[in-house]
């Protein structure tokens, strides 16, 4: 038992603090890049990939840094800290993901290096207008023709989906519209033909698209998940990998917001005092941070299993975890705008950002409903005691 | 960073199990799991069994028959004896006097006294609260006068748990009335034998009585039982509520309790299936199990801290032990009622197969009712905050 980071840890945690501290200093230069083209900065995009950030998770043979969940949740927690809009949980997360769990060598090698130059965006298109938090309810179909497949179907909000170069397609190749089976992962170009992408700016300041697949052709090379149709625990293992990363950039919201709160009412006058010389103040910052402090210890749980070969202990872990965090983000979150007052409400200050951005993390990959219904299902995590 | 227990510590966590298993009778860990009372033998012969094992107050100093565990062998040691419902080691003696006597005492009062605190041959209480005197325990009027080579102890000290046992007591006295709320009072041990002392039973909303009343009336001691320096007993009384936070939480304990409470989920019927079947009940145990996971993590980041640093500065983590520990303990008990049901309802104080057979039910509400206490005691919940916005926020 060690909480301790090592040297290449700690380097990569303050790269990456330094970095994002300084590209988020000042909200305006937020807003600007959510005016380019790309919705976020490219020139910062180039910077994650100079420091070697995007690299993380990739084995060393790929060019990447051969770092786990622990080197993620580093990168995840200074984005959130910052309430930063980047790409890198759609790309790096969910799509560079579903590369390593499930790509080829000759697959990986075609992709891989490009993601960690910065020169590849990647997107994961698996939800659906109807499916929820289901990650087995799929009705784009592929339907298999000469050696490759055929893709139709719509998405819904796939994260950085409108301006990624490789979209990841989960499409049903048999069975029912929510079997476990019979479900495929195929590699789509974003402009191939067939393609169309509706982009919009997400509630969190981030970037998402509906697609539509209209008879897009997929070739042999770019099947991940082909005839087997096993695609779905790959999808379930990716995913807690992603609930692992946002617990980690959830509590890096969590723990910039307090700070800035607990700041806040220490200045605040009212009455003549600063109004954090009320208890019934005092009490609530200490609430938040109990919550804080919860928070935290999950998405260590969360980092620690999310690498745990038993995939049924990994799934309790992660639902678990992600209970405590939507609890956590919704309590912090509500409570920083209320102990703010006014400013709170505005967007030309920074709790706002992270109230939104915690709000949208709760309703990603299952919300604290649907995790905590997932756990009680499974057993819980404590056995009953024997007759 | 490497967040499992490494070899050596499960190694560990099994001997410590194997001797618990093995060693304490069965029929006293049978009686803390389902909740009944134990008499002062049961907690007599649990704790002379770790003492001669050498296990009864794993933090002390190896001298005194402490060990040199780590703190998360420490945390092990803990979360074992609690799942394996093995009686506490009696808090008075281990984890409040017997420190500060270690802290404070002269080398005689240390030789005196810490080896009965040790193995139980002498039962301590604590003589802190009064009736005026609770959360704001420095306003407290019982005096300790000198005379005549004495101290004359003239007062009342009320919720002294389990007083009807104890040998000894440790007494926070005003020692210099002119002095200002904490200055001027002493921590003095007195002799329960001593003539002037009258003990009267509180029953307390559970049926139980294992609070009292205790008045000192012109109670005579020898200035000898004087700790540390005099009119600086409220050093003492700082360190004993700030030593030894590992156990605060009963993580394990809060585990064996949601453990038997599915255990008894899975028998009780709603209907055609059991309760724990019924998704509402089992997503409310779900929530408990969350927040306790959440919790022993925590505990676990604040031991990792305290055995890497051996710093003084606690991790402020540690803060939220007690707030989030009686909270989940009191969950588990409405948890248990909940199981219970209609069968929570007779009051059965006496009955020999209580928590067993038919009478299955019947610790539920007692415990429910009794753990109202662990959100009061030790420093109210509330005053946890005061403590946390002051020490941690900077309030």
């Amino acid at each position: 038992m060690d909480f301790d980071l090592s040297d290449d840890q700690r380097q990569i945690k303050d790269s990456v603090d330094r970095m994002l501290a300084d590209a988020y200093a000042d909200l305006k230069t937020k807003a600007a890049a959510q005016k380019e083209p790309l919705g976020f900065s490219k020139t910062l995009w180039a910077q994650y990939a100079d420091q070697g950030l995007l690299g993380i998770p990739f084995a060393e043979g790929e060019g990447g840094l051969g770092a786990g969940p622990l080197e993620t949740m580093l990168v995840m927690e200074a984005i959130g800290r910052n309430a930063a809009i980047d790409p890198y949980l759609s790309t790096v997360v969910l799509g560079g993901g579903i590369l390593r769990h499930a790509g080829s060598s000759a697959q990986k090698a075609a992709l891989i290096p490009d993601v960690i130059a910065g020169t590849r965006r990647l997107a994961l298109a698996q939800q659906e207008r109807q499916s929820r938090y289901d990650l087995a309810d799929v009705s784009t179909t592929a339907r298999a023709e000469g050696s490759g497949y055929v893709l139709n179907g719509e998405k819904m909000v796939v994260l950085g989906g409108d301006s990624a170069d490789t979209l990841i397609v989960v499409a049903r190749l048999a069975g029912a519209q929510r079997d476990r089976g019979g479900i495929g992962l195929f590699l789509v170009g974003g402009t191939a033909p067939g393609v169309k992408r509706t982009g919009y700016a997400t509630q969190d300041g981030q970037r998402a698209a509906d697609i539509t697949f209209t008879d897009v052709t997929v070739g042999a090379e770019d099947v991940l998940v082909g005839k087997s149709g096993e695609a779905l625990a790959v999808l379930e293992r990716v995913t807690d990998e992603a609930i692992a990363g946002i617990a980690a950039e959830a509590v890096g919201a969590m723990h910039a917001l307090h700070e800035l709160t607990v700041d806040y009412v220490k200045t605040r006058k009212q009455f003549g005092v600063a109004i954090g010389s009320f208890q019934v103040i005092q009490h609530r910052c200490v609430d938040m941070f109990t919550m804080l402090e919860q928070a935290r210890s999950m998405a260590y749980y969360a980092t620690m299993m999310a690498s745990d070969e038993n995939a049924t202990e990994r799934r309790r872990a992660i639902s678990a975890a992600k209970v405590q965090i939507g609890k956590s983000a919704r309590f912090i979150g509500e409570q920083a705008i209320q102990l703010h007052g006014g400013i709170g409400m505005t967007m030309e200050y920074k709790a706002g950002h992270y109230f939104k951005r915690l709000t949208m993390i709760e309703l990603q990959f299952g919300n604290t409903d649907h995790h905590l219904r997932l756990l009680a299902k499974a057993g819980g995590l404590i056995a009953p005691a024997a007759a | 960073m490497d967040l499992r227990f490494t070899p050596e510590e499960n190694a560990f966590r099994h001997e410590v199990r194997t001797f618990f298993t093995s060693e304490i009778p069965l029929a006293i860990r049978q009686k803390v799991e389902v909740g009944e009372h134990l008499a002062k033998e049961d907690m007599v012969l649990a704790q002379k069994t770790l003492a001669k094992k050498g296990w009864a107050a794993p933090h002390w100093p190896k001298e005194w028959g402490g060990t040199d565990w780590t703190p998360i062998q420490r945390h092990i040691y803990t979360e074992e004896l609690q799942a394996c419902s093995v009686p506490q080691p009696l808090a008075f003696n281990i984890s409040m006097c017997g420190p500060v006597i270690i802290a404070f005492g002269t080398e005689a009062q240390k030789k005196r006294y810490l080896k009965p605190m040790y193995d139980l041959s002498e039962w301590w209480c604590q003589g802190f609260s009064e009736p005026g005197a609770g959360s704001d325990l420095a306003s407290l009027k019982t005096t300790a006068v000198k005379k005549d080579g004495h101290y004359i102890i003239n007062g009342q000290k009320t919720w002294t748990t389990l007083a009807q046992y104890a040998d000894w007591c440790f007494v926070l006295a005003r020692t210099d009335p002119d002095a200002k709320k904490q200055l001027g009072i002493s921590f003095i041990l007195v002799d329960m034998k001593t003539p002037g002392i009258t003990v009267r039973p509180i029953q307390t909303i559970d049926g139980g009585h294992e609070v009292n009343e205790v008045f000192f009336d012109d109670v005579k001691v020898s200035l000898e039982n004087l700790v540390g320096m005099e009119n600086r007993g409220w050093d003492c009384a700082k360190y004993l509520l700030g030593n030894e936070r590992v156990g605060i939480a009963r993580i394990g304990m809060s585990k064996q309790r949601l453990s038997r409470i599915k255990q008894l989920a899975g028998k009780v019927m709603l209907g055609d299936k059991p309760l724990m079947a019924d998704e509402r009940f089992a997503e409310k145990v779900a929530a408990v199990e969350v927040e306790l996971k959440a919790l022993e993590m925590t505990q676990l980041r604040v031991l990792a801290e305290d055995a890497k640093r051996k710093s003084n500065m606690p991790n402020p983590a540690s803060s939220i032990l007690k707030i989030k520990g009686s909270e989940i303990q009191q969950a588990t008990t409405e948890l248990a009622l909940e199981v219970a049901g209609p069968l929570s309802l007779p009051f059965l104080p006496d009955e020999a197969d209580f928590g067993t057979g038919d009478h299955w039910a019947a610790p539920a509400a007692p415990a429910y009712f009794n753990f109202r206490k662990v959100s009061i005691y030790g420093g109210s919940n509330e005053i946890q905050r005061n403590i946390i916005a002051k020490a941690v926020l900077g309030f």
